[in-house]
């Protein structure tokens, strides 16, 4: 009883002092801007997104968003790749573009200091606007994709992720991996074009947090952007279409099975997504205290890790159980997984059970925000997929307001037992 | 133009740096018992990072017991005499905390990391788990599976990983680096319940351990809280640690690891000395400025000129860890890239270390590096797991926190002839003695062929 009072306090006191406060512009240039001050270190960090993932990728093509964000910062102007490494490491900066499944982009973390800053930013300027996609360079890093692709579809952990991605996702780009093939028949030109029609003003999300003013950070979005191509509209993804149950076995001579289960579920800002957050929490998103880490791991041994999670796209995003067993094992593993499972989804969280979840998370939240590279994730996400400015303010309440009723009829409808698919690399 | 640049940075951190140590932040109490305890304030957010760091680790095992430090390390949330199992995890959960552990060859670490009024419940328990572990063979037994599961994760899946550790196996014959933290699957077969119990009694006590807090705290506080809950454990006599020192090295040893895999990788380790006095040793020092130069961001030399230029490396990569218990390697590995062999590369990364012993490096890449070390210390300040992972991993590899400073200090002091000296000597006429090489040697999959390594099912 202390406790809980204890938690209900610390619940109250956190909501008290939450207040991040996000500000929201559009720049001059059309592109969306979301700032946090925060003059406590003198740390600034910046990300630029675009509806440029790998699910952008042309048909044939996949791997060419992937390539895009990566070859951004090996020549940009007049400079070439070394120039550019060499001045970034030269002021202690760290930038990376990277492309994920809806958006493609750079993060750069650079000390705050005029002089650091300012190059830092003339730099990510270059890149996001100019940049050269050298033949060379480009030869060569098809080169290591390559190697790099042949080498992941070794391993049983990346075979069980593609395989997986390709049975939930039958017909849909969230499907498709990029191949040996699909990289050798990208060219200079495909990137050029990639970014000259993904990389653009009117669909960027700049993110700005740390040691600047509002008004710096202004500038600081505007001056990213101004020269950014126009761009061509956004095209609209495929629809999700939900797979038929089946399970998937992968020949493979590792020593573990890897288990994948699962199905699209749910989008970024759908009402269900806080029942699923809350009810996953009991299922197998709480770590040690997981209904699948107690059954699984806990009770049998069965595992070192076993997990469950919601990842919300833009469109569908996937829920996913995950484990990995001795392989002749397997099949009783995947059976516990599976009658976890389905219980849940019958019966969902008992009261305990749903009171545990929403604690966890209310109390949890001042750790997942306790400094600016976390922050940095929220704001990006908030930024790109439109989610309202409040939502860290919000998600006490908006967990709080959860019923174990909410989380069974949101399970009901977005875990139905038909659609999903199962993958084993490595099953006896 | 690189060296002014670096300049104000150097400047500001030395500033940023020293600021907290005027307010003598951290702060340090040695409790009745021995244990000490070491609070860094943070008032950036209302979190606490709690750990409890002691120094045994893999290192401290015999043969035929490997393993034992890292399965203690689960069995430590079995439950106590007072708090049931799972109990510790539950209410860690419940303030909406994290909470994990770690082994490592030097030592073993818990920690949690809470809202800051969650902090004095934490001590409490974690006190408790010294003391009152409740072993039973029932949860041993459970839970040697999960670390065998943990083991074909980590390991026997994970070519890199055999790779590693048949190097170690290779390199030391005498020094207990050899062993992996994980343990040998044989080991962990035969490991019974009173190995862990042994291996708790022996080690897990107060003068053996610190404690450690950062975050929105008052160090006074902490103390009190501390004297109340660790301070009542009563210390024991510690086993006598040998020093198993490695016989000298006479000659280049090679050990190969087939694996299913697509593309080779080579990994290759010199014998060098590790840091021994913060004030008054210059090599260490010199090396991990060396391994910066060879690979300490992304215009370092090994991408430069073997990824980048040459082509001869899908990738490559250096390491130098001087702030060790035990003794240091001088680690260069990679993968060759496509139509290029294993001999190639090693050629090409003892080319590149010839290199710098012939013509040195330049100032432009020493003061890099050392940008990088102070960006990195700022960049540090927004994580206090970060800032509580570097007093900690210092503090268990027989380090005093108060030199940490002295210690970035002294990698700011590194010239360019001390670099060029230590790459003659290490690695120059006459090292090939001190080198240990290990290689990948990819094999296709057969999947009609399922590996059995251990060759033995379990039967616990």
């Amino acid at each position: 009883m202390r406790l809980l009072l204890a938690a209900l306090v610390m619940a109250l006191s956190f909501a008290a002092q939450a207040g991040v406060k996000i500000e929201h512009w559009v720049a001059p240039s059309g592109a969306r801007v979301y700032f946090i001050e925060s003059h406590d270190l003198p740390i600034l960090d910046v990300e630029v997104d675009f509806p440029a993932g790998s699910a952008y990728d042309p048909a044939g093509k996949a791997g060419l968003a992937g390539l895009t964000a990566g070859l951004l910062e090996d020549g940009a102007g007049d400079l070439d790749e070394e120039a550019i490494s060499s001045r970034l490491v030269d002021i202690g900066a760290m930038l990376n573009g990277q492309a994920g499944d809806d958006r493609a982009g750079v993060t750069l973390r650079t000390l705050a200091y005029p002089k650091e800053r300012d190059a830092a930013l003339a730099l990510l300027q270059l890149i996001l606007g100019k940049p050269t996609f050298p033949e060379a360079v480009v030869a060569r890093e098809k080169t290591r994709s390559i190697a790099a692709i042949q080498e992941a579809d070794t391993r049983p952990d990346a075979i069980a992720a593609k395989r997986f991605a390709a049975a939930i996702y039958p017909d849909h780009p969230y499907g498709i991996s990029a191949t040996t093939d699909s990289v050798e028949r990208i060219g200079r030109d495909d990137l050029v074009a990639f970014h000259r029609d993904h990389y653009a003003a009117p669909t960027a999300v700049v993110s700005i947090i740390g040691d600047v003013t509002r008004g710096e950070a202004e500038a600081i979005a505007q001056s990213l952007t101004a020269a950014l191509p126009a761009g061509q509209p956004e095209a609209p993804l495929p629809e999700v279409k939900l797979p038929k149950a089946e399970t998937i076995k992968v020949a493979h001579p590792a020593a573990q099975s890897h288990i994948a289960i699962g199905l699209p579920a749910v989008r970024r800002g759908d009402p269900d997504y806080f029942a699923l957050l809350v009810g996953n929490y009991t299922l197998g998103g709480g770590g040690f205290v997981s209904r699948l880490t107690k059954e699984v791991r806990e009770k049998r041994g069965f595992a070192y890790s076993v997990y469950s999670y919601f990842a919300p796209r833009k469109l569908e995003g996937p829920f996913q159980i995950g484990l990995q067993t001795r392989r002749d094992q397997a099949g009783a593993a995947l059976k516990v997984a599976d009658d976890v499972l389905a219980r849940f989804i019958k019966e969902g969280p008992t009261a305990a059970e749903l009171a545990a979840a929403k604690q966890n998370l209310i109390n949890g939240l001042g750790l997942r925000i306790d400094s600016n590279a976390k922050l940095l994730g929220y704001l990006s996400t908030i930024g790109f997929f439109g989610l309202p400015l409040t939502y860290l303010d919000d998600f006490p309440a908006r967990v709080e307001a959860v019923t174990a009723r909410q989380v069974r009829e949101a399970f009901a409808r977005h875990v139905k037992s038909e659609n999903l698919v199962t993958v084993i690399v490595a099953g006896d | 133009m690189n060296i002014k640049k670096a300049w104000p940075i150097a400047v500001a951190v030395v500033a940023l740096i020293a600021a907290p140590a005027a307010h003598a932040n951290p702060f340090e109490k040695r409790l009745a018992n021995g244990m000490r305890v070491i609070v860094k304030e943070d008032h950036r957010a209302p979190t606490a990072v709690h750990m409890v760091w002691y120094r045994a680790g893999a290192m401290d095992e015999k043969d035929g017991y490997s393993g034992v430090a890292h399965v203690l390390e689960h069995m430590m949330f079995k439950g106590t005499q007072k708090v049931k199992g799972g109990e510790f995890n539950r209410i860690v959960a419940e303030v909406g905390g994290r909470d994990n552990a770690f082994t490592s060859l030097d030592y073993t670490a818990y920690f949690q990391i809470v809202p800051k009024a969650a902090l004095p419940k934490m001590m409490a328990l974690e006190a408790d788990r010294m003391a009152n572990l409740r072993l039973t063979p029932n949860d041993f037994a459970s839970e040697l599976k999960v670390v065998m599961e943990e083991r074909r994760q980590r390991t026997e899946d994970n070519p890199q990983a055999l790779v590693w550790e048949a190097l170690n196996a290779t390199a030391y014959r005498a020094h207990p680096y050899r062993r992996p933290v994980i343990g040998w699957m044989d080991d962990l077969e035969h490991m019974t319940w009173q190995d862990a119990r042994d291996w708790y009694r022996r080690w897990y006590e107060p003068n053996n351990a610190f404690l450690l807090v950062v975050g929105d705290v008052e160090h006074e506080e902490v103390f009190r809280e501390a004297a109340r809950t660790y301070g009542r454990i009563k210390p024991h006599a510690l086993p006598v640690r040998k020093p198993q020192n490695e016989p000298v090295q006479i000659g280049i040893k090679r050990v190969t690891v087939k694996a299913p895999a697509r593309l080779p990788y080579i990994a290759m380790a010199w014998k060098v000395p590790r840091l021994t006095d913060v004030e008054h040793d210059r090599e260490p020092y010199a090396l991990e400025v060396l391994a910066g130069v060879l690979d300490g961001s992304d215009a370092a030399r090994l991408s430069k000129s073997l990824v980048r230029t040459q082509k001869i490396a899908q990738s490559a990569g250096a390491g130098y860890d001087g702030v060790v218990r035990g003794e240091s390697l001088f680690v260069l590995d990679g993968q060759p890239a496509e139509g290029h062999t294993v001999a190639e590369l090693e050629a090409a990364l003892k080319a590149e270390l010839k290199r710098i012993a012939d013509e040195g490096v330049t100032a432009d890449e020493l003061e890099r590096v050392k940008t990088q070390v102070v960006a990195a210390e700022v960049y540090k300040r927004d994580s206090m797991m970060a800032q509580a992972m570097e007093i900690g991993r210092f503090e268990a590899s027989g380090f005093n926190w108060r030199d940490y400073d002295k210690l970035l200090e002294k990698l700011r002091s590194v010239t360019a002839g001390e670099v060029q000296a230590v790459a003659k000597k290490y690695f120059g006429d006459g090292s090939d003695d001190r080198l240990t090489v290990a290689v990948l040697d990819p094999q296709p999959l057969d999947e009609s062929q399922p590996k059995e390594k251990s060759g033995v099912a379990v039967r616990h």
